[in-house]
């Protein structure tokens, strides 16, 4: 076990310790993971389909906790607080989360879903500051110009890329630690693609991405680091330079070569 | 010969095809035809009666009717009494039965599977076939023997608020379920407590398949004469009081039907209470539509 390719991160903003997540008894879907993600950075999450890639994103914010007899074991930092000992709702504040379809919420409108995260809790804000986070979330994620005539039109009306750029927005909007992204453009053309790439790789100036994905050029393109999982268990989690120059596990040899995903 | 053979097997098909083409039509039309007959027939023998009067006026008795028929005039009067305590009613159960439906509803969604939940499910399907007498039985021994001390608008309501009952846990369990899981999962993964992502998110998400089960349940107990016979009983003048006795335009008919002298006045009614249902209808249908 310790010959695991698994580098150390100093002065991490997430650290999961011995982390297991079971959906039914002693069938673990996660098995004891541990890994420390920088600040500032977007850490990939790869490998093939169900070895735990979304189970463990989700466990992050303790989404996962909205299936019945769910099991977690171990423990999760975050800013050096331990999220399980944390109110679920304050956790969730503390994270924003992006889902692979695009779901703006669609009896708001756009500037509403922006500030849904606002709304919805119940936190009344002055005209102005709403303006300011709707306008700073917008541009953020690169959307203003193409919106900021129709604000007040549904989000459903964009098209796909911009709806996913919408939901990012209003995981933005609440000003999160980190933010957590399972597969955010698997449902996207080439060129809506491109552009939530290049604005991920902008956004980790002022924010911690955590993104899964199924695709290993888009993990090479805008990673810092990248982590392998194989059958729930953390292969290897290393500098994404180094992973695709010089993977040391077998397994993560083989997928990185498309032997098999 | 073996052409002709083939030629045989297609003519006989087409002529198959043409008998099974016709005799769909024949049963469409058998299906249609009750519809626009019962319409025409109370168009031609109610038009005559409605009128601006006949809204805002109240039943007239048994003598000035007869008085208005052997002087072949229009019977006077209108059906005020009943139209106001057709909405009274139906108003106070829709209040009663929406938020208890809706939350019913919102209860065997949350709880897909669950025995109690199932049970629940189950029981609201079987009220659904009790026959709606009995269903006026029940607000009698309930309401009237017990609450209001005699026959009254609010028992009539009560009886009503249970017949729509189902209808609004059904559409509102079945129109949560069409709503995308992850629409739930956006509201969650923003911190939002569970119970808010459900009246703030899904409720308004499906606002519409909601008021469509609402409008159609509305629609069906508007015209149910057996339940308050037993609890409104009836009334001859406007009545606002929900602890008194009320009319309603189906008990109206009812009696229009036992009094010789103002069967006139079935038509009209009817023909009132069935513009009015198919207007329901036809909004629900609408709003329905829009959502798809
Ligand atoms: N709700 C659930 N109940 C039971 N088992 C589940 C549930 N969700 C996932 N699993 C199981 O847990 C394992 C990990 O699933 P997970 O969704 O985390 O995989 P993944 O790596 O995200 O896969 P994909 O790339 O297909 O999205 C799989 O074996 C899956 O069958
Ligand atoms: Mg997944």
């Amino acid at each position: 076990m310790s010959e695991k390719n698994i580098i150390k991160i100093k002065d991490p903003i997430l650290s999961i310790q011995n982390l297991s997540v079971a959906y039914d008894k002693n069938n673990y879907a996660v098995k004891d993971v541990s890994v420390e993600v920088k600040k500032n950075t977007v850490t990939a999450i790869m490998g093939p389909s169900g070895c735990g890639k979304s189970t463990l994103l989700r466990a992050l914010n303790r989404m996962h906790e909205l299936y019945e007899n769910i099991e977690t074991k171990g423990t999760v930092l975050l800013n050096g607080q331990d999220i399980y000992k944390l109110p679920t709702i304050r956790v969730r504040r503390m994270t924003g989360m992006v889902f692979q379809r695009p779901n703006p919420f669609p009896t708001m409108s756009i500037y509403d879903n922006v500030i849904a995260g606002y709304k919805l809790n119940g936190i009344r804000l002055k005209k102005s500051e709403k303006d300011e986070i709707v306008e700073r979330s917008l541009r953020d994620v690169v959307l203003w110009e193409e919106v900021k005539d129709s604000l007040f039109k549904k989000g459903t009306f964009l098209s796909g890329g911009q709806q996913q750029r919408l939901c990012i927005a209003r995981a933005l909007a609440f000003g999160p630690e980190v933010i957590l992204l399972d597969e955010p453009t698997s449902a996207l053309d080439p060129v809506a693609t491109s552009k939530v790439e290049d604005l991920l790789t902008k956004l980790k100036e002022n924010y911690t991405i955590i993104l899964v994905t199924h695709n290993m050029a888009q993990a090479a393109r805008i990673s810092d680091y990248s982590l392998f999982m194989y059958l729930g268990e953390l292969v290897e989690y290393d500098k994404t330079k180094n992973m695709f120059t010089n993977p040391q596990d077998k397994r993560t040899e083989e997928y990185l070569t498309g032997k098999f995903g | 010969m073996n052409a002709l053979h083939q030629i045989d097997t297609s003519k006989r098909r087409l002529l198959k095809d043409r008998i099974f083409y016709w005799l769909v039509i024949a049963m469409a039309g058998l299906t249609i035809s009750p519809i626009v007959l019962i319409i025409s027939k109370l168009i031609a023998k109610g038009y005559k009666q409605i009128s601006f009067e006949f809204i805002i006026r109240n039943t007239p008795d048994t003598y000035e009717a007869m008085t208005a028929i052997s002087n072949n005039e229009l019977i006077p009067g209108g059906i005020a009494n009943g139209i106001t305590g057709t909405l009274l009613m139906v108003v106070l159960a829709a209040i009663i039965a929406i938020p208890v439906g809706i939350i019913t509803g919102i209860y065997l969604y949350e709880n897909q599977g669950k025995r109690l939940a199932n049970l629940t499910r189950n029981i609201s399907d079987i009220i659904q076939g009790v026959p709606s007498i009995v269903l006026g039985l029940i607000a009698y021994l309930w309401i009237v023997k017990n609450v209001t001390n005699g026959y009254s608008a609010l028992a009539g309501s009560v009886s009503l608020s249970i017949m729509m009952l189902p209808m609004i846990i059904r559409s509102t369990e079945e129109t949560l379920k069409m709503i995308p899981q992850t629409l739930k999962e956006a509201g969650l993964a923003l911190g939002v407590p569970y119970y808010k992502v459900i009246l703030k998110i899904l409720v308004p998400t499906g606002f519409s398949g909601l008021l469509t089960g609402i409008l159609l349940a509305i629609s069906r107990v508007m015209g149910e004469t057996a339940p308050l016979m037993l609890t409104a009983l009836g009334s001859s003048v406007i009545n606002l009081n929900i602890s008194e006795p009320t009319s309603a335009i189906p008990l109206l008919i009812w009696e229009f039907y036992n009094d010789p002298n103002m069967v006139d006045l079935i038509w009209s009614s009817s023909l009132l209470l069935m513009g009015i249902v198919l207007l329901l209808n036809i909004v629900s249908k609408q709003i329905a539509a829009k959502r798809k």
